[in-house]
């Protein structure tokens, strides 16, 4: 099954490293991964993607909560919650495809946020279902670069990760 | 007004405030800034740290982490950048995997400079993140202070292990001062180790305690580490249930009492192994189902409820689940479990107790703990003559191999900090220097190494240290020609073929030990065993070296039969359960 978990860590050199050092150490995969810091500049918010069973992800986060840098953390697929990913993707548009192109974008909801006379880079937010979707849409041959941001999340509701 | 020091002076003046008594290291260009600093010291200062120099930075590590398994005090090491930050790592991943405190205090090449593969730039910090408890890069000579201070609480706070600090040369650049305050207390709101277990589960445990039929206690190296050796006790005899201790638990229930059915696992005796896996209810306090303890863990005690205290969240269901879990340092739990049995108004149900414990006793009858006999010396042999020569009552580290499961299965712990042996990692080589470490943190006491001659071959140039610090250690060296324990395994698993696992070319151990100024025995015959172990023992202020010959076809019995469960042992070479 596939989990978010959202960490709130100090923001120091190294923490990140041993994050990602724990998943291969101990033989996890980390899908997707973002990191930046939060409104207060002394904590970073890291948010990965992971799949495993329930065993498995419990203890992933024993271990990850074992790290001293690692100051909260929550599996946010527990519960309801949001998630986004951004995706830049750069498609063929020349000719007859151009209106067809658009046409997808607007029924995704994207942008198209840079234009030459043969390609469109647009910008999509959504989860990464509607992402992978509209790759799908556009068909693989038009395709010509894709940088995804990977998944942010927050729960619902007035639960919060903080101090 | 505060006092002004270097970087190097406030590494050296925290340890005083920490009370550190021993610094093992080894000098080098990136630490040299602290070595002056050491130097400098005043001479009569009551709080000196007195530096050991070893003759190889693994033996600084193994010999640090003797010193903290002795005394329950963490064990500091200081090295340089590079190769001698590199030559530590065993010794810091031998520390990590056995929860023992350690601070290593690695030199690294001026900041400038990092990145650059300048000379003798290891990146330390890099090498060592899955083998430490946590590390620390000085950034700012400024922080030298809190950084010591948090990396001594990390280190013994929770479930123990070692810290790095990571220190840039010009970090202690003599010239280079700011005041030095050394923190009282430190508080960190992404560390919080666990003080008190939940009251609510160890209730629980105690109902299902009462309600056993076929109960075992099972302690580990958490005992030790716990200092909850004490409470463990008063459980056991409260309740008159069987205890089995781990490879690392030993001596954290007496050996020789009568409820203590010896050690559990792969080289385990019959009646302990076979006393979990017919158990309906253990009490694993301080332990971590490890592989060497349960066998195949999906055969494990098929009938048995599991309770599982230990202080480490993440040890707990993690090989075997536990049916009630208690996350709580086990010295807190296990007193609260006997005041809760205090006022609780049940009672073992002593009638299933007599029978499990006769079931027990047959198992001990059929198949306790034995060897034949013959014309050669026999490992088991010399494990009771040294049991006999010292009461019982020696420090004993060992090294790796069938002396060590020899010694953990004839030596009889009855005190915790006894044993000290590397468990998890299962490290040749560590006996010698982990020996170096308690001698010095207990001058008076019976100190012995026991090894065999493949391992102690690994860090021997520590025979050196001994003699600058007069540590008269006493090296019971089973000498079977063989590295035994990977040729049991070839005469077990791989037809007899005895790939490398043969002793050429040894050195004459006594003439090697009387160059470095040490005595130097050699015993061959079993009729002069008793007597040249008195005479050693009896040489009080001298180290001796003992090379003792003995069979080297003799193979550590009882052994779990790969992927089985744990009543599936050897109990000879012929005969299986
Ligand atoms: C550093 C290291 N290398 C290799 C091993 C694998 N190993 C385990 S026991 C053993 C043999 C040890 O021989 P010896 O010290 O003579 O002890 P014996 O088994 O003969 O008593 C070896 C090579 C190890 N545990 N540690
Ligand atoms: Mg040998």
């Amino acid at each position: 099954m596939r989990r978010i978990i959202s960490i709130l860590m100090e923001n120091e050199p190294g923490a990140l490293s041993r994050v990602v050092g724990l998943f291969s150490q101990r033989g996890y995969n980390i899908e997707t991964l973002t990191v930046a810091p939060t409104e207060d500049p002394t904590l970073s918010r890291l948010t990965l993607t992971t799949y495993g069973d329930d065993r498995t992800i419990e203890r992933i986060t024993k271990h990850l909560n074992k790290l001293i840098e690692v100051v909260k953390l929550v599996d946010l697929s527990e519960g309801e919650h949001v998630e986004r990913e951004i995706m830049l993707i750069k498609v063929k548009a020349s000719g007859a495809q151009r209106a067809e192109v658009k046409r997808t974008v607007d029924i995704f909801r994207g942008q198209i946020v840079d234009v030459t006379s043969t390609v469109y880079v647009v910008q999509l937010t959504g989860t990464s279902d509607k992402l992978d979707a509209f790759i799908e849409a556009i068909g693989e041959a038009q395709v010509l670069e894709v940088v995804r941001s990977g998944v942010s999340g927050i729960a619902r509701g007035e639960k919060t990760l903080s101090l | 007004m505060v006092e002004k020091l270097s970087g190097a002076e406030m590494v050296v003046r925290a340890l005083q405030d920490e009370g550190v008594e021993y610094l093992f290291g080894y000098p080098g260009g990136a630490v040299l800034h602290i070595y002056d600093a050491i130097f400098q010291q005043p001479k009569d200062a009551e709080n000196k740290v007195h530096h050991i120099l070893v003759r190889h930075e693994q033996a600084a590590t193994h010999a640090a982490d003797g010193y903290a398994r002795a005394t329950g005090k963490p064990g500091v090491v200081l090295v340089t950048s590079g190769p001698g930050a590199t030559n530590a790592v065993t010794g810091i991943a031998t520390a990590y995997m056995d929860s023992i405190p350690l601070i290593v205090i690695s030199g690294q090449v001026r900041s400038d400079w990092i990145g650059d593969d300048a000379f003798q730039e290891t990146d330390m910090v890099g090498v060592c993140r899955p083998i430490v408890k946590h590390s620390f890069m000085v950034q700012r000579t400024e922080d030298i202070p809190e950084i010591m201070k948090k990396a001594f609480y990390i280190a013994t706070t929770g479930r123990p292990g070692p810290v790095l600090i990571d220190i840039p040369k010009d970090k202690t650049a003599p010239h280079i001062k700011f005041p030095y305050d050394y923190p009282k207390t430190v508080k960190m709101r992404s560390y919080t180790p666990i003080t008190k277990g939940h009251s609510g589960q160890t209730r629980k445990a105690v109902d299902e305690l009462l309600k056993a039929k076929r109960p075992v206690i099972y302690a580990g190296g958490g005992i030790i580490m716990g200092e909850a050796s004490e409470e463990l006790t008063a459980l056991a005899r409260r309740l008159g249930y069987p205890v089995t201790n781990t490879l690392m638990g030993l001596g954290g229930f007496p050996a020789t009492d009568e409820l203590s059915i010896g050690m559990l696992g792969m080289h385990g005796t019959y009646e302990a192994n076979m006393a979990m896996h017919n158990s309906d209810l253990i009490l694993a306090a301080g332990a971590r189902f490890d592989d060497r303890a349960t066998n195949d863990a999906s055969k494990f005690c098929p009938n048995a409820k599991v309770i599982h205290i230990d202080v480490d969240p993440a040890t707990i269901s993690k090989n075997v689940t536990a049916d009630i879990p208690i996350v709580g340092p086990v010295k807190q739990v296990l007193s609260e479990m006997l005041s809760m049995l205090d006022e609780h108004p049940g009672k073992p149900d002593e009638k299933a107790i007599a029978s499990w414990w006769e079931e027990i006793n047959g198992w001990r009858q059929v198949h306790g703990l034995r060897y034949e006999t013959g014309e050669m010396m026999k490992p088991q042999q010399v494990v009771q003559a040294l049991y006999k020569a010292t009461k019982g009552d020696a420090y004993v580290t060992s090294d790796v191999g069938q002396h060590q499961m020899f010694a953990a299965q004839y030596y009889h712990f009855d005190k915790p900090r006894r044993w000290i042996n590397s468990g998890g990692l299962g490290t040749m080589g560590f006996g010698l220097p982990a020996a170096m470490g308690v001698q010095l943190a207990y001058p008076d006491a019976v100190v012995a190494c026991v090894t065999g001659e493949g391992s102690i071959q690994m860090n021997i140039q520590e025979l050196s240290t001994c003699m600058q610090y007069g540590l008269p250690i006493k090296i019971i060296n089973i000498n079977n020609q063989a590295l035994g324990m990977v040729k049991q395994w070839q005469d077990m698993q791989y037809g007899g073929r005895h790939s490398q696992s043969y002793m050429d070319s040894l050195p004459d151990f006594v003439k090697l030990t009387e160059s470095y100024g040490h005595v130097g025995m050699r015993v061959d015959r079993i009729e002069d065993l008793d007597a040249a172990m008195e005479e050693a023992f009896a040489l009080k202020d001298r180290l001796v070296f003992m090379d003792i010959y003995v069979d080297p076809t003799e193979h550590v019995y009882p052994m779990h039969i790969a992927d089985g469960s744990m009543r599936d042992m050897w109990l000879n070479k012929t005969e299986r359960t």
